[in-house]
């Protein structure tokens, strides 16, 4: 059975609003299912818009995003902001987390909004609760004291496998990760990445990674720079 | 249900403003019906004040003068009516009783009140109810003398006492009518209306007092003493005012307009209950604006949570996009700001629900012994809910400020973080 891709763009344009010039167009981008892939771009090359319409937060001025077979453009924005819950985990750059919640709580915050990763992720596990406690503990972050914390109070690559078990949570078919070891000292970017891998092949998402960092390119199976895709993308923003 | 115990777990983090916030919304709630608490029973006891009366009947002032000092034992009357006129109504045919008053005199700051036996009879006050003694009976002799509750209570006096009482009403007053003493024989049970702080008398002694007085100055040298008075005619030739209840409720304003056009002296009939309104609404002025003050007490509350929830907005623009990217729709976001609003003014007004309950707990005995008010500790009324939803739903409309500022921020900022 041929699968459809996890991510398939075509034709895609974006402008802010009707009055302003164009800041995206591309032809096309496809990434397959469990592929790990690094798009590499400068910021103000369009990097977050792009990760805006795959997310389907925003929509494309034209052409079509298809999110695992399915035209997210064209869905309502509630079925879009549902679709993301369910199919998407994403890691950000910094302050990932909620400061008000729990390690626990920030890790199995996406269960909250979709039930589907909510039934993946206690399917395996006992409880909501162990199945974080068992993700947590793949990224070394099981520690008791750590556990305990105030996540205000985790250092920033600690916060950062937080953030990474909480993508993981209810295994999302696809992980979108924007630059998220630009915080981190070199070691630690990739111990990151080695643990960041090591979960998306166990639960076999699709890693989606966004970086300006050529260093970890090559960690990658494949990189594509934005720039090269992007047919406005030079120098504008 | 999910955001609302995230918008907790928010306002948790947030604690310590938050609970600035509660208490200003629980003080100004509490403030707010406790305003309205003591205005609801000072009302109700004003009204309680006289009942089951057809007419209060007086010289000819104003309606209001006349229940003032009939009624309430402050201010004087302008002028007296005379007993040949009281006679002439009391018997009338269509009155099945009379009260009639005598005021002027007093004891120790309280009025002492000149009247007949029917008042322990008839005179009725809140839901109908009569006069009930505490401890002894009505007065049967002239030197005798019933002692409203608070009296008693204040200058601790027992039956058998004997107390004398000043000429005018005065607190301090330098001419006593110590040559003809009363003993007290009654105490009556407390009724929160005037008649608790007024000394009765039979009329007979008021006049007895006044047997070596003319035109309101003691003769010197006529000095008669309390038996020798006894022996003269004791008929009062005037008095203050009287109260008047009818055989039948539909004869009242034939009854009052006959006093009203009684030719041979200028009488007053007033109805008490409209004439109790009319006092009440020239109270009510102050009243009102009592009640509109706490109002925006109450306002200044809720714009309080206003500024707390916008100002800690963009602030937590972060976590709004953090929201979105794990799949809170816009409406997840409005609701967790305008929920936080929400709970904030909910557990406000509770707390200021306990609030009020633990002051009047605590200044329920003081206020009825110092005011003679009575403000009962019952469950909120069918007013008070109105009130406290009416806070509550206003708390709605301002939190879904903030809630709505976030949810276009959400909508403009989508995932992208932005400080």
């Amino acid at each position: 059975m041929p699968q459809t891709a996890a991510i398939e763009v075509k034709n895609l344009r974006f402008r802010w609003r009707k009055a302003l010039p164009e800041v995206l167009r591309i032809e096309t981008l496809e990434v397959a299912r469990g592929e790990r892939i690094f798009i590499r771009g400068a910021s103000g090359s369009g990097k977050s818009t792009l990760l805006a319409l795959l997310a389907g937060v925003n929509l494309p001025t034209g052409g079509e995003v298809n999110i695992l077979g399915e035209a997210i453009n064209r869905l309502s924005s509630a079925r879009r902001d549902h679709y993301r819950s369910d199919h998407i985990g994403f890691i950000f750059q910094l302050f990932n987390l909620i400061p008000y919640l729990s390690v626990l709580d920030n890790v199995t915050l996406p269960c909250r909004f979709s039930r589907s990763r909510k039934e993946r992720a206690t399917a395996s596990a006992t409880s909501l609760q162990d199945e974080a406690m068992r993700l947590l503990a793949h990224l070394d972050m099981a520690d008791e004291d750590l556990i305990d914390r105030p996540v205000t109070e985790l250092s920033v690559g600690q916060q950062q496998r937080v953030a990474t078990a909480r993508a993981l949570i209810g295994a999302p078919e696809i992980i979108i990760a924007d630059e998220p070891t630009s915080a981190l000292d070199s070691d630690m970017r990739q111990a990151f990445l080695r643990l960041l891998f090591q979960e998306c092949e166990e639960t076999g998402s699709t890693l989606l990674f966004v970086s300006h960092d050529r260093q970890l390119e090559s960690l990658f199976e494949r990189h594509i720079a934005l720039d090269e895709i992007n047919r406005l993308g030079r120098g504008e923003a | 249900m999910a955001i609302l115990s995230l918008a907790l777990k928010s306002l948790l983090n947030r604690r310590f403003t938050a609970s600035l916030v509660l208490l200003s919304i629980a003080l100004s709630v509490a403030l707010l019906l406790g305003v309205e608490r003591l205005r609801v029973e000072s009302r109700n006891s004003f009204a309680n004040t006289i009942s089951g009366t057809d007419l209060v009947v007086g010289a000819r002032s104003g309606a209001i003068n006349l229940l003032l000092y009939s009624v309430f034992r402050i201010g004087d009357a302008t002028n007296n009516i005379s007993w040949k006129s009281y006679k002439k109504f009391a018997e009338h045919p269509l009155v099945k009783w009379t009260i009639p008053i005598s005021l002027g005199d007093s004891h120790l700051g309280y009025r002492v009140m000149g009247t007949s036996r029917d008042y322990f009879q008839f005179y009725k006050y809140a839901d109908k109810r009569s006069l009930a003694f505490h401890t002894g009976q009505p007065f049967d002799n002239v030197y005798q003398a019933v002692l409203g509750h608070e009296v008693a209570a204040e200058l601790g006096y027992r039956l058998g006492q004997e107390i004398v009482i000043a000429h005018g009403a005065g607190k301090t007053s330098f001419t006593l009518h110590d040559d003809k003493p009363f003993k007290v024989v009654g105490v009556l049970e407390p009724t929160g209306t005037p008649v608790d702080r007024t000394v009765h008398v039979p009329l007979e002694g008021i006049e007895a007092i006044h047997a070596d007085w003319i035109a309101g100055r003691q003769v010197r040298g006529l000095n008669i003493s309390a038996d020798q008075a006894l022996e003269k005619d004791l008929t009062p030739k005037a008095i203050t005012a009287f109260l008047v209840g009818l055989k039948s409720k539909i004869a009242t304003f034939r009854v009052q307009r006959e006093i009203n056009d009684y030719r041979k002296e200028p009488l007053l009939a007033v109805l008490p209950g409209v004439a109790l309104q009319q006092l009440w609404d020239l109270i009510g002025v102050a009243e009102n604006a009592l009640l509109i003050i706490t109002l925006l007490v109450v306002a200044v509350g809720l714009i309080g949570i206003l500024t707390v929830m916008l100002a800690s907005l963009n602030e937590r623009r972060r976590e709004m996009a953090i929201l979105r990217s794990v799949g809170a729709r816009p409406g997840h976001i409005l609701l967790l700001v305008t929920g936080e609003s929400l709970l904030l003014s909910l557990v406000g007004i509770t707390l200021g629900l306990l609030l009020l309950y633990a002051g009047l707990i605590f200044a329920q005995s003081f206020i009825e012994t110092h005011y003679g008010l009575h403000l009962p500790i019952g469950l909120p009324s069918l007013r008070e809910w109105l009130i406290l939803g009416l806070v509550g739903t206003s708390a709605l409309i301002i939190g879904l400020i903030p809630g709505y500022r976030a949810y276009r921020y959400s909508l403009a900022d989508g995932m992208s973080i932005r400080i």
